[in-house]
């Protein structure tokens, strides 16, 4: 896959509007081509700042980009050959769909002819050619979007910058359009760097997540990998499905430890191999609330291999094809349970009951 | 109480003809009616209905010869204050980054509308007389050797005061619809790879078109309304329209003025409908 090219990296890229604060603090990243990527972030994290230098609507302060293996810090975004889809897409509102999708066509000085002809085939592959004579106010959020997808891609980019493609658009609409996104990356075989704030939207589209946070990136990796087994803290919370756990390593011994904290003590955590623990050290560890088990007190304990904590139901939610139980095990943060609809409604819980709340011991994972 | 539908909609725009009826409506049909009475030559008028006026106007060459003069001047003030204006706006809105500093400016714009218009005009006079700051100046540089004499008392001075008087009616409606256009819109042109000029041609002068058809509404409206500025700055040299028939009320010929004032709003009209004929501003604004 891929047209060739298309490869990003990014080498101490830096960022500063006022020589003091950086929007984006030495970024190193490297995307290959033809991939799918989602830079992922709270907003004013910088992923836009990111996305514009690439695009060539901002200089890095300092730092490379390269593209193909060429810097092409300096150089305009026709030269770069990428193209990008703004947010809330930036339309030419004065012109019909055909001429906003001719429009790079028309500045290349492409005959009439030619750039509708092209045009033509582009509203075709995105199902725009009822439209074409519309003008962008006339159209809903969900073909406006196309229109913009099909202007960007009219110049055959080697790199697509999408700019909160989906945050325009309502909820079911959104799930609609990311299938879409998806098909025609595939389809065009070139590299997608998609910015977005929304989790299931990134997991959902990207070959490569980048979480990111105050300009840095936290965490960057294949969407399994950034959402099973977060590096950190932060990328944990802020992806979500984890529940994270503070506290102290209490005993060390050979092949187990125990954490303990302000509201449990003793859990059981795994030993890896290269990430040596001291007891008395300050850790947080993960488990995915989908991992967890929920047991009613005064049964047969905690199995082996498990381990656990104790807490109050402090609210159920019902989701379709699951059940999210909240408790009070995690101190002041929040602790959830996945648990499976057919499970839960064998044996209701109801807020105010203590259960507790298990998992085998190597599910947890140690964060950094 | 309920009121018909058609009770509502005579209600919804009774302000304007609150407006329109007294202020424009009667008078044009009083002007309309003086303008087919005949005049006694001593100021009064009697009813004996015919187009003469009308016939009398089409017929002299000075008619002809005034509105050339007019839609001359018109023409010549609209360009110069459309470019003028354009950049203006086009600065404003693109080059200062700072919101409060652009509004800041554009207050500044407005400054010299602070004094009146005879001020401002006469004001000229020292700067562009034959003994004014200009030619002075340029005889003590050694540019010249004789005081320019088309400075003042001439068309040029007449352009200049009008482009002067009237180039913040081109700015206010040229900013307003430049400041609409999304920054992200342009930025979306030069990612396209349109160059300067591609985003000015194709961008920024078609969405800046609906404020350059009110600028030239007004423009045009009010310098073929105008005699005063052509007076003073043409010395005298130059007649205009309206001047013609003020000179007619002057040795009390209503009715031919009469004439002279409907046929001038007539042209005024057509000259406005074929700006919107060029600019719909109602489908421009709802965009």
């Amino acid at each position: 896959m891929g047209t060739g090219n298309g490869d990003i990296e990014l080498a101490g890229v830096t960022k500063s509007y006022d020589g003091e604060t950086y929007a984006v603090d030495g970024i190193n990243l490297k995307i290959p081509d033809g991939a799918y990527c989602c830079l992922l972030g709270p907003s004013g994290c910088g992923k836009s700042t990111i996305l514009r230098m690439i695009a060539g609507h901002e200089d890095p302060t300092h730092g490379e980009i390269l593209i193909g293996g060429e810097d092409v810090v300096g150089l305009d975004p026709v030269q770069r050959r990428t193209a990008m889809m703004f947010q809330s897409y930036a339309l030419f509102p004065h012109l019909s769909v055909r001429d906003n999708i001719a429009f790079a066509l028309r500045v290349r000085g492409l005959s009439k002819t030619e750039r509708y002809g092209k045009a033509d085939e582009m509203m075709e592959k995105v199902h725009l050619t009822e439209f074409a004579n519309r003008l962008p106010s006339q159209l809903s959020g969900g073909q406006q979007q196309r229109v913009a997808l099909a202007r960007a891609a009219i110049t055959e980019p080697r790199v697509l910058l999408l700019d909160e493609p989906l945050s325009a658009l309502d909820e079911h609409l959104r799930i609609r359009m990311r299938a879409e996104l998806s098909r025609m990356q595939r389809d065009l075989g070139i590299t997608f760097i998609h910015v977005t704030h929304t989790q299931m939207e990134a997991i959902a589209l990207a070959d490569t997540v980048v979480v990111m946070d105050r300009g840095e990136i936290r965490q960057a990796g294949p969407a399994r990998e950034v959402y099973a087994s977060p590096n950190n803290r932060y990328v944990a919370e802020f992806i979500g499905g984890q529940n994270v756990l503070s506290g102290k390593v209490g005993d060390v011994n050979g092949s187990k430890a125990t954490l303990a904290g302000p509201t449990f003590s003793n859990i059981e955590i795994p030993l890896l191999a290269g990430t040596p623990l001291h007891s008395g050290q300050s850790l947080d560890i993960a488990i995915r609330r989908d991992d967890i088990d929920l047991l009613r007190l005064g049964g047969n304990g905690v199995p082996p291999g498990s381990t656990g904590v104790e807490g109050a139901v402090t609210g159920v939610e019902y989701q379709g094809t699951f059940v999210k139980v909240m408790m009070d095990a995690a101190g002041e943060g929040e602790f959830v349970a996945y648990v499976p609809e057919r499970r839960f409604f064998e044996d209701t819980l109801s807020v105010g009951d203590r259960v507790l709340a298990v998992w085998q011991i190597d599910h947890a994972h140690l964060l950094a | 109480m309920k009121l018909n539908r058609n009770a509502v909609g005579w209600l919804n725009v009774s302000p304007l003809l609150a407006v329109m009826v007294p202020f424009f409506i009667v008078p044009i049909i009083v002007v309309f009616i003086a303008s087919i009475m005949q005049t006694d030559g001593f100021g009064g008028m009697f009813w004996d209905p015919s187009l003469e006026n009308y016939s009398y106007i089409f017929k002299s060459d000075l008619t002809y010869r005034l509105y050339f003069e007019t839609v001359k001047f018109a023409v010549l003030t609209l360009v110069f204050s459309a470019f003028i204006g354009f950049w203006v706006a086009h600065f404003l809105v693109f080059h200062v980054r700072s919101k409060l500093l652009a509004m800041g400016l554009f207050l500044v714009c407005t400054v010299p509308f602070w004094t009146s218009n005879i001020i401002r005009m006469i004001s000229w006079i020292p700067l562009l007389g034959k003994e004014g700051l200009i030619n002075r100046a340029l005889i003590a540089m050694g540019a010249i050797q004789e005081p320019l004499e088309f400075l003042l008392y001439s068309d040029f001075a007449v352009v200049v005061a009008y482009v002067h008087q009237l180039t913040i009616f081109m700015i206010v409606p040229i900013f307003n619809s430049m400041a609409r256009i999304d920054k992200r819109v342009v930025e979306a042109a030069v990612d396209a790879g349109a160059s300067k000029f591609d985003i000015m041609r194709y961008i920024i002068v078609p969405m800046s078109k609906s404020g350059i058809a009110l600028g030239a509404i007004f423009v045009v409206s009010i310098v073929m309304g105008d005699f005063f500025v052509v007076k003073v700055m043409s010395g005298g040299g130059t007649a205009s329209v309206v001047g013609a028939f003020y000179e007619d009320i002057g040795v009390l010929q209503y009715p031919s003025a009469a004439a002279s004032a409907i046929i001038l709003t007539i042209l005024v009209m057509l000259m406005v409908a074929a700006i919107l004929r060029i600019v719909d501003i109602r489908k421009e604004i709802t965009q």
